[in-house]
């Protein structure tokens, strides 16, 4: 069995995000006044083959404190469905 | 003759630099490919600057699990003296050989250009050429220098003084911008808590000899050889 995970790498909360900033600035300049709170992030997709959801989850967890995001600066949100 | 083991990986690119900067201080300086799996007894490491791996996912992210990198947590691990620069910095902060993390400027722009640094430790195996305090300018070249670390990390290098390297305070009259990044507390080098591993943004081996304009960095070099003597056409002052 095979588990489609997606991965949300958002900057942590309260940490400077510059990116988000020049986004935010540029939509403003675009005349998108009504956006705020821009933060810019990276999305990362991975099959994982597992017997069950929970162990796909669990593997993808450690992937993610490994390597996929920097627990100092980033955090993460993941999401498991299962491959038809 | 003190040997320095300079890490190469795909796309480091001060490496020659570095080496060069080892062998005018009359170090016995030699490549080591980041596939090696010993430093061929080196008595110093040095991973140079450059955007291993292109930089892909984080910068340093991928190169913390190169094979050559077991064999540098193994000799700093026994006290063996290592120093990151500019990208080495970002990869010794992801292998969580120093604490922290270097995440992209303030400013969103790459910055290069020269800055004034002062010297806070002068008892690491890079550094102890320096007088205390020493004010030093050397240039740095990164995308992603802004240092960061949780609150509580803040307080132990600042209390333990575990900061090597400080852009000068912004109220001071400089020709450059004293901080070019926003890095927190205007760190621009740290070591770890026995002082041998140690990561600097600023590039001392672009500041080494008269020929490129500033010597500021040279100390980090003749600091590793014992009683370094001066030879008259290196252009080296410590």
């Amino acid at each position: 069995m095979t588990y489609r995970v997606h991965v949300r790498v958002m900057p942590r909360e309260g940490l400077l995000d510059p990116q988000g900033q020049a986004v935010e600035h540029a939509l403003s300049a675009l005349g998108f006044e009504e956006a705020g709170g821009v933060r810019v992030g990276r999305a990362i997709e991975l099959d994982v083959a597992a017997d069950s959801r929970d162990q796909a989850e669990t593997r993808a967890r450690q992937m993610c404190d490994k390597l996929l995001a920097n627990p100092v600066t980033e955090d993460y949100l993941l999401e498991v469905e299962e491959n038809r | 003759m003190t040997r320095v083991a300079v890490v190469r990986f795909p796309g480091s690119n001060c490496d020659f630099d570095t080496l060069r900067a080892a062998e005018n201080v009359g170090a016995d300086a030699y490549f080591v490919w980041h596939r090696d799996t010993d430093l061929n007894n080196a008595d110093v490491v040095i991973l140079p600057g450059g955007f291993s791996y292109g930089d892909y996912l984080r910068a340093g992210a991928i190169a913390r699990f190169s094979p050559l990198m077991q064999a540098v947590q193994r000799h700093a691990a026994g006290g063996g003296p290592v120093l990151g620069i500019c990208n080495g910095f970002q990869i010794l902060c992801e292998a969580h050989m120093l604490p922290g993390a270097l995440m992209r400027n303030a400013g969103l722009s790459f910055v290069s250009k020269p800055v004034d640094v002062i010297v806070e430790r002068t008892d690491t195996a890079f550094t102890c050429d320096y007088e205390p305090n020493a004010r030093l300018r050397m240039p740095v070249a990164h995308g992603e220098g802004r240092y960061v670390a949780e609150p509580e990390t803040l307080r132990m290098l600042e209390a333990e003084g575990q900061v090597v390297l400080r852009y000068v305070p912004a109220t001071e009259r400089s020709p450059f911008q004293p901080n070019p990044n926003g890095a927190t507390n205007h760190i621009a080098g740290i070591c770890n808590p026995e002082g041998n591993v140690v990561g600097i943004m600023p590039h001392p081996e672009r500041a080494a000899e008269r020929l490129l304009g500033l010597t500021g960095g040279s100390g980090f070099f003749t600091s590793l050889v014992p009683a370094y003597e001066h030879s008259s056409n290196s252009g080296v002052q410590p």
